[in-house]
């Protein structure tokens, strides 16, 4: 069992957990990833490791409510514990100083970014994050992200936040204005990473992209989360999960993350009802 | 009862194990074979003839004490025959029903030369139920406390037995698994039918009350190196397993519905995909389908005998050679055509097809003859020129196999391997290059059975401790 230490709302069915994890905690690395299972009859999911405390032996994961099991964690308060968390697993992000590198977080992939983000200034880049979400509420971790940027713009698409428009239209302003980017990182939605490959295709910069496709072990083992990256298949659990944007077949591991969307809308229904008493 | 003679031993028929009737058995997932009761164990235990030098036991990847147990079981003493079992093997209840004997300590009994061999499985199998479920698994004899530690790395059959093993020296073991449920493929791959999950479950608690540590969710590689782990254990015995399935290489393999036998096999073993309403992992709806499971070994069997169970319409082994190939064992491949599987001998996949929404929906498949022998010495599938067909599938498995997970190698440079990703080992040792680092099981010699790697981890256990006694590597 993973103690809770710490579970707290950060945006619209957006919440933060601070877990127990001393030995995860000391060797995790910015771009990897934990597999958890919330109780007994759960399902395995990956959810990546935002930050970490060594002193503390704990772990930081940020979960948007979506499926069941994300729900279902998001349920869980400060004390609570989680039944098994596994990791740090997938490799590490490939850290190095490209000069100027642009993180670009959608939603809640603004917490799989941040890592790579600080990381990303360790080592002497200049970073400017771009973080975008519907609304403002979607916008996370702004302040944490000021600490370890040198710029930082919000974006939402209603405007009610920052830019208005998408990260992809903040980061062609950016190009434009004649910043000289060498490196973007991008993680969100598959239709924004998307997006932000086919931009940054067009001016050469070097972009890459954290993908989450479905797992079962995380270790190698069951081969579900293979992703065809520059026409060659990879498993995204010990290959990745960052991959070099521009090879990366976005159409195919979008199709392959709507496997089980029938179930998966099936089991929220559930879900939601038995929340709200109805039995089924 | 008075002692019967060898001619009186010899005219006794070998019991037939009962099994579920295969149009029931085909629809749900309890158990295929019932055991034999004790009456039945009795008779059969009485056909062995008491060899003065018996074959069976050097048959035996485990060397198990086979004609020891098997008088016990004659003279009813049935606590004395587990107890003899549990010397030589941490998992006989598994082993009972899993290991191929027919190729084993079967093949030569020395009955086998006239007629059929003592039923060494079956009786090895009465006798571990009987124990688990009349008085309960006894407890192993501990050694003598040596101080000395061991990490065992991965919680299969190779960890297991060599646990098992290292606990009756003495020593302080720690197994470290990086799934949440201990037993490795008896748990993930070998499906309820075959392997009751609650039997395997209970031959490993009598390892922990053994005194064996468990540590799950804990992957060795990434959660702590070997390196590490050297310096807290005087040794460290990897048996990872094989742990990263092989596909086609076939165009629209990742197509949904596409699934690696370890995956489909998981989802419905260790996660229980196949009870929905208890359990979150999903799965496609197989009810009503067309399966195709790609592979003639057990893994394939076991594949398609599950596409059975969850209602598919239609489930199909698909293979190159014949069936005469079939590295499945004959009681697999046997208990699959009862149940109504089909078998599509002498194809080769060549293409997956699909729709838009990226679902799987057909395959093109090539018809094959058999040619010449290879350097296996099994006649080479060829193709027959312009024999291609295309059928409508919804769900593929494919069940051809595993290279070597990279994870441990990636971590530990230092380690060698072959090209292929497998650990060197020195075969009678177990020992790697590394000092105090021993390997074994399927990571060493590439997929394989159960038995052959509780072999290993016997052979490992050995040499661990004449490494600790003698302190020379």
């Amino acid at each position: 069992m993973y103690k809770i230490l710490e579970a707290k709302f950060i945006g619209p069915d957006i919440k933060l957990f601070r877990i127990e994890a001393p030995q995860i905690a000391k060797k995790r690395l910015a771009g990897q990833f934990v597999i958890l299972r919330v109780n007994e009859t759960g399902e395995r999911i990956p959810i990546t490791i935002a930050d970490s405390n060594v002193q503390e032996g704990s772990i930081t994961i940020i979960v948007q409510g979506i499926g069941k099991t994300t729900k279902m964690l998001n349920a869980l308060e400060t004390g609570d514990s989680i039944l098994d968390v596994a990791g740090p697993l997938g490799k590490a992000s490939e850290i190095e100083n490209f000069g100027t590198a642009v993180v670009i977080g959608g939603g809640v992939g603004t917490a799989i970014a941040f890592p790579t983000a600080k990381a990303l200034k360790d080592a002497g880049n200049k970073v400017i994050s771009i973080i975008g979400g519907r609304t403002k509420e979607f916008v996370i971790l702004e302040n944490e992200l000021r600490e370890c940027s040198d710029e930082v713009y919000p974006t939402t698409d209603d405007g009610s936040y920052g830019f208005h428009g998408f990260v992809t239209q903040k980061l062609e302003e950016l190009i434009k204005s004649g910043e000289k980017i060498d490196f973007v990182l991008a993680i969100g939605p598959i239709a924004m990473m998307k997006a932000v490959a086919d931009l940054t295709r067009g001016y050469n910069i070097k972009t890459v992209v954290s993908l989450n496709p479905i797992m079962v072990d995380g270790t190698g083992m069951c081969g579900g989360c293979r992703v065809s990256v520059g026409g060659k298949t990879f498993f995204a659990c010990v290959d990745g999960p960052e991959f070099d944007a521009h090879l990366v077949d976005f159409d195919t591991l979008m199709k392959r993350n709507a496997n089980y969307a029938i179930q998966e809308a099936d089991s929220v229904i559930k879900h939601n009802c038995k929340l709200e008493g109805m039995g089924i | 009862m008075s002692e019967m003679t060898t001619k009186e031993r010899m005219q006794i028929d070998r019991i037939q194990m009962p099994e579920q009737d295969p149009q029931v058995r085909s629809h749900n997932f309890l158990e295929v074979n019932y055991g034999l009761t004790k009456e039945m164990a009795v008779e059969e235990a009485n056909r062995c003839i008491r060899c003065k030098k018996p074959l069976c036991v050097a048959g035996c990847p485990v060397a198990v004490k086979i004609p020891e147990f098997i008088i016990a079981i004659a003279d009813e003493d049935f606590a004395l025959a587990a107890k003899i079992l549990k010397e030589d093997n941490a998992l006989p209840a598994v082993c009972g029903r899993v290991c191929p004997q027919e190729e084993q300590c079967e093949k030569v009994c020395i009955l086998e030369k006239k007629g059929r061999s003592v039923a060494v499985g079956n009786l090895e199998r009465f006798a571990a139920d009987w124990e688990r479920e009349n008085i309960g698994i006894q407890n192993i004899k501990v050694g003598t406390p040596t101080g000395k530690k061991i990490a065992i790395i991965g919680g299969g059959p190779a960890g297991l037995s060599c646990a098992g093993d290292l606990v009756q020296f003495g020593h302080e073991v720690t197994i470290f698994e990086a799934l949440h449920g201990l037993g490795g493929v008896l748990m993930y791959g070998i499906p309820e039918f075959r392997l009751p999950k609650e039997i395997v479950q209970a031959e490993i608690k009598s390892l922990q009350n053994a005194g064996v540590e468990f540590v799950t969710n804990y992957i060795i590689g990434l959660t702590e190196t070997i390196d590490e782990l050297r310096e807290r254990f005087d040794a460290i015995f990897v048996a990872v397993g094989a742990g990263l399935p092989y596909f086609l290489n076939i165009p629209g393999e990742n197509f949904n519905g596409i699934y690696s036998s370890n995956e489909y096999l998981t989802r419905v073993n260790l996660m229980k995909a196949y009870d929905p309403e208890h359990y979150d992992t999903p799965m496609y709806d197989i009810k009503d389908k067309t399966v195709v499971v790609f592979g003639g070994g057990n893994t394939a069997m076991d594949a398609v005998r599950t596409a059975l169970r969850l209602g598919a319409k239609r489930a199909v082994i698909s293979y190159r050679r014949t069936e005469k190939e079939m590295p499945a064992r004959v009681e697999e491949i046997h208990h699959a055509k009862e149940e109504g599987v089909e078998f599509m001998l002498l194809t080769a996949p060549l293409e997956f097809l699909g729709n838009d929404e990226g679902r799987l929906t057909g395959l093109r498949l090539q018809r094959m003859e058999l040619g010449e022998p290879d350097d296996s010495g099994r006649r080479k599938p060829v193709p027959i020129e312009g024999a291609i067909d295309t059928i409508d599938i919804d769900v593929a498995v494919i069940a051809i196999g595993n290279g070597s997970n990279p994870i441990i190698s990636r971590a530990t440079p230092e380690l060698n391997v072959n090209k292929w990703g497998n650990i060197l080992v020195d075969e009678a040792s177990m020992r790697t290059n590394m000092v105090g680092v021993f390997a074994g099981g399927d990571i060493v010699t590439g997929g394989a059975t159960v038995i052959l790697a509780m072999g290993a981890g016997r052979t490992a256990a050995k040499s661990i401790e004449d490494f600790l006694q003698s302190g020379i590597w």
